[in-house]
């Protein structure tokens, strides 16, 4: 899928100065696409997880079955959400802190209107409206105040968690029969196999934000930015308009990974998804976008999600492990592919 | 060229002046430019080229005068606004994304799209074609940053003119490319030029400027020498235009104490450099220092002096030949080992590398004699005062007071600040860029004077300056530095700045210099003072010399801005 996507600007290499020549063997072609700074990282993070994927398959049994790989999307959707926005908001060199607590936000707020006997009907596009205009605030915020993003993200960060405590000071169960109905839903895909409703709105996220990255105007402006804000300004781009857009889209996909998120647990609670923010960022990281902006695919976040899915996986399989080694896990895997992407991309030329 | 000198300018600007906080930066200055031709526009630092170019792209708004395009008369708020009335700019640093295509880089902003959709296909025909006018083979699908600088520049021109440009403004555009790249930029500029473009052309490189330009104007300080076709004007009269030296008032120069006995012996040498170079900043390069040496570095603003002085004070990474210090060969890679090498550099961008304005007179003077003792160990209070009294008074650095504020002195006691905190380190090798831009008169001849007296007591010099009497009065030898090359090596004997001027602009070699200054009146002069041992008589001699107080001497350095003013050249 990946390459698909990718083939539209993928360098035929045949005629570029630098490119190999057309007999080049296949280590150059392959050392060619790990140098990538476009292709490289990703490329790792994608035999990254396979190589996991069956070593877990070699030592647990039970483990190479489909449904461990659809469990994946299915235990991790909201992240994908989170990490679609994210990847709008690092490719132009940003950082969004609030996401996580924008997911706990949007779940007190789902469970305490449901509460109330309001519809999910109005409850849902409520919050996605509400979160899209935090991001506008804080995007603003970056551009007009010149706020570090880190700052305007942090500041965002402790602004919705702070109204989490507002809304309650404990946990809010939901019960609202659509809500109930969505989180225990399971769709069918034939054999054992089935997904839950949230895979497919995750799934049409992502293939919405393929689109827009790949090929819109807006998309590619996201890219410039990254690849170097004054040249975009000189080259005449809506540098100002895209970089509060993507806090916008970084805000509406934290509302929509709240609801997603709510969908799993069922309940509004001011404590949740803490760090949550920093799991979005490992998995961008981890899936080859830079952090430096210019350079990563939605996909690539993807499969970030799933490589983190996918350790937490074997960690339950292992059994007597805490599930706190997930953490150091993931900590360990963001070190090596940051520098990883430092050494790899430095080789170039 | 014949048929453009018939046509209407594209560009005429008239009269344009404009002024920054205590600077003339530009004032009354005239510029044309016919369709077809390439005009360059040549000065020094500070002449006020990128002053000009900025008003014309409506960067800069202009105090006085008008601009004209095609006849009709215009003012820009900005680039965008230039760029769309036909007027495109091709930066020194390319301005484009090298994380995209070269299709996208030509045609972001501008793509073609289909349904919402940017429609790859029709933008990687566009930009192919575009590519295919400017004769350049180029996968556009390829990523930008896997092309070389200069095949990146050259997707910049296919950018700029894809815009239907009328003028195409190209600011250092050959500064980091070699000759083979700048023969493809010459192709590409020929091809525009056929097809009506004007073409403005900003290069150091005079080489360069005579082969591709057919036009050029000529600034200095801020105002218009004059505009000449290049097949009339001798490079010597350029160059004698761009620096502002009427020839015949030189003839008085006074015999300076260039007669001092230096032991050249491979022994002696302090520092030896063999083939040192760096890619794309100095062609290798052979340069020895004896101990006690001054070594004058002389060329025009982009020849490579102070690329040269910097690999030696260890700023710049040298990646070619080798540097031997007191005859062992050493890696200099940081500035630090340099200092340890005692080798210190006195950079001329005063202001940004040089003092730090916000800490006082005596931390200034200190900082590199306590860096080079670790922070571990903080020299003394008194220590610090007494070396702080001393070079106050040794420098006369007005005002006396140690605890002022370096921002609040003025450029000359800045300098000699600078100089007392290198000092304060005994440097056997002190590589000086430009010590006396900017500065008044009595400072400049204070410091030449220093000069003098460092080298005596055995401390080699490196002194680089852009006024060719002050090279030509304070060196032993001097180096002539044309377009990134050492073009000669001379010792100061019976050399003019005549003959320099020549070897400047032309790179004639060694052995026709003394024939080109065989004619002069000092040349005579010059051989009995050679066997005139003693450097001593000539040092009272510098306060007084008559290059110095020359009225268009002190004008010069009062108007010249240094580095950092927004009059000077981006480098």
């Amino acid at each position: 899928m990946t390459k698909l996507l990718d083939a539209p600007e993928r360098p035929l290499r045949s005629s570029g100065p630098s490119g190999p020549a057309p007999r080049a063997g296949l280590a150059r072609r392959i050392r060619n696409l790990l140098t990538s700074p476009k292709y490289g990282p990703v490329t790792v993070t994608a035999v990254l997880f396979v190589v996991i994927f069956i070593a877990g398959g070699v030592r647990y049994r039970g483990f190479f079955s489909g449904q461990v790989l659809l469990n994946l999307l299915v235990d991790n959707s909201y992240l994908i959400v989170l990490a679609v926005g994210m990847t709008f908001v690092i490719l132009t060199g940003g950082i969004d802190l609030s996401v996580g607590a924008v997911v706990a936000l949007s779940g007190m707020i789902a469970a305490s209107l449901l509460q109330t006997g309001w519809s999910p009907a109005a409850v849902i596009p409520l919050i996605l409206v509400l979160t899209s205009i935090l991001g506008l605030l804080v995007g603003l915020m970056i551009h007009v105040f010149k706020v570090q993003p880190f700052i305007a993200t942090l500041a965002a960060m402790f602004l919705a968690r702070g109204l989490c405590y507002v809304i309650s000071q404990s946990s809010i169960s939901i019960t609202d029969p659509t809500f109930v109905q969505l989180a225990v839903a399971r769709i069918p895909l034939g054999g054992n196999l089935s997904i839950t409703p949230s895979v497919i709105i995750a799934v049409v996220v992502v293939a919405i934000a393929v689109w827009v990255l790949h090929a819109t105007r807006f998309g590619r402006t996201v890219y410039a930015i990254g690849g170097g804000e004054q040249s975009g300004l000189l080259m005449g781009l809506p540098v100002a308009r895209t970089k509060v857009l993507v806090y916008v889209i970084s805000g509406f996909c934290s509302g929509l990974a709240g609801v997603l998120f709510t969908f799993y647990t069922l309940s509004g609670y001011p404590l949740t998804a803490i760090g949550t923010e920093l799991d979005a960022i490992a998995a961008v990281v981890i899936g080859g976008t830079l952090l430096t902006g210019g350079y990563g695919f939605v996909l690539g976040s993807v499969l970030g999600v799933l490589v983190l899915g996918i350790i937490q996986t074997i960690i339950t399989f292992e059994g007597t492990l805490s599930s706190w080694w997930t953490k150091i896990f993931i900590g360990a895997l963001l070190l090596v592919f940051i520098i990883l992407q430092k050494v790899l991309t430095s080789r170039r030329r | 060229m014949t048929q453009t000198s018939v046509a209407e300018p594209v560009i005429e600007m008239q009269g344009i002046s404009i002024a920054f906080p205590g600077v003339k930066a530009l004032d009354g200055v005239d510029f044309r430019m016919f369709p077809g031709e390439v005009h360059s526009l040549m000065g020094e630092n500070g002449a006020g080229k990128s002053t000009l170019i900025k008003a014309l792209t409506g960067v800069y708004g202009i105090d006085a005068g008008t601009i004209t395009l095609a006849g009709d008369q215009v003012s820009f708020s900005g680039p965008a606004q230039a760029q769309a009335a036909g007027i495109s700019t091709v930066y020194q640093e390319v301005n484009l994304l090298p994380n995209l295509s070269v299709a996208e880089n030509i045609m972001l902003g501008r793509e073609p799209r289909r349904f919402g959709s940017i429609d790859w296909r029709a933008m990687r025909r566009r930009a192919a074609a575009l590519l295919e006018g400017l004769n350049l083979d180029l996968d556009p699908g390829s990523l930008l940053g896997d092309h070389s600088l200069a095949v990146q520049q050259l997707v910049a021109i296919a950018r700029a003119i894809d815009v239907q440009a009328k003028v195409l403004i190209l600011d250092e555009p050959t500064s980091s490319l070699d000759a083979d790249e700048v023969a493809e930029l010459f192709r590409v500029i020929r091809s525009l030029k056929e097809q009506g473009v004007a073409i403005l052309f900003v290069s150091h490189f005079l080489d360069q400027v005579y082969e591709i330009c057919d036009r050029l104007t000529v600034l200095r300080n801020g105002s218009l020498v004059g505009e000449y076709l290049v097949e009339e004007l001798l490079r010597i009269d350029l160059v004698q235009k761009m620096i502002g030296k009427e020839l015949t008032t030189l003839d008085d120069l006074e015999q300076r104490a260039r007669s001092v006995v230096v032991d050249e012996s491979d022994a002696a040498l302090f520092v030896n450099a063999e083939g040192l170079g760096r890619r794309g900043a100095i062609n290798p390069a052979d340069l020895p220092i004896a101990a006690g040496e001054v070594v004058g570095l002389a060329g025009l603003l982009g020849s490579g002096r102070t690329e040269l002085a910097r690999l030696l004070g260890g700023i710049d990474r040298a990646d070619q030949g080798e540097l031997a210090i007191r005859g062992k060969v050493t890696k200099l890679r940081t500035p630090r080992q340099a200092i340890s090498n005692r080798i210190a550099y006195s950079s001329e961008n005063r202001r940004d590398e040089g003092v730090v304005g916000d800490l006082t007179v005596r931390d200034n003077i200190v900082l590199a004699l306590q860096a080079d003792r670790g922070w571990f160990r903080p020299i003394p209070a008194k220590r610090r005062d007494e070396l702080t009294q001393s070079y106050i008074q040794a420098l006369n650095i007005r005002p006396g007071n140690p605890d002022a504020l370096v921002r609040n002195l003025s450029g000359g006691n800045q300098q000699k600040v600078l100089l007392a905190r290198w000092l304060a380190i005994a440097p056997r090798l002190l590589i000086l860029d430009e010590p006396t831009r900017g500065i008044d008169i009595g400072a400049k001849a204070e410091i030449q004077k220093l000069v003098f007296n460092l080298a005596e007591n055995g401390m080699s010099v490196l002194f680089i300056s852009a006024e060719l009497e002050e090279v030509l009065r304070l060196s032993h030898r001097i180096v002539v530095l044309r377009d990134r090359h050492v073009v000669a090596d001379l010792e100061n004997d019976g050399l003019t700045v005549d003959s320099l001027l020549a070897l400047i602009a032309e790179g004639s070699s060694d052995d026709e210099v003394p024939d080109a200054s065989a004619g002069m009146p000092l040349a005579g002069a010059a051989v009995p003072a050679v066997p005139a041992v003693p450097a001593v008589p000539a040092v009272p001699a510098v306060p007084g010399v008559p290059g110095a107080d020359r009225p268009h001497d002190s004008a010069a350095s009062d108007t010249d801005p240094t580095p950092t003013d927004p009059t000077g050249d981006p480098r």
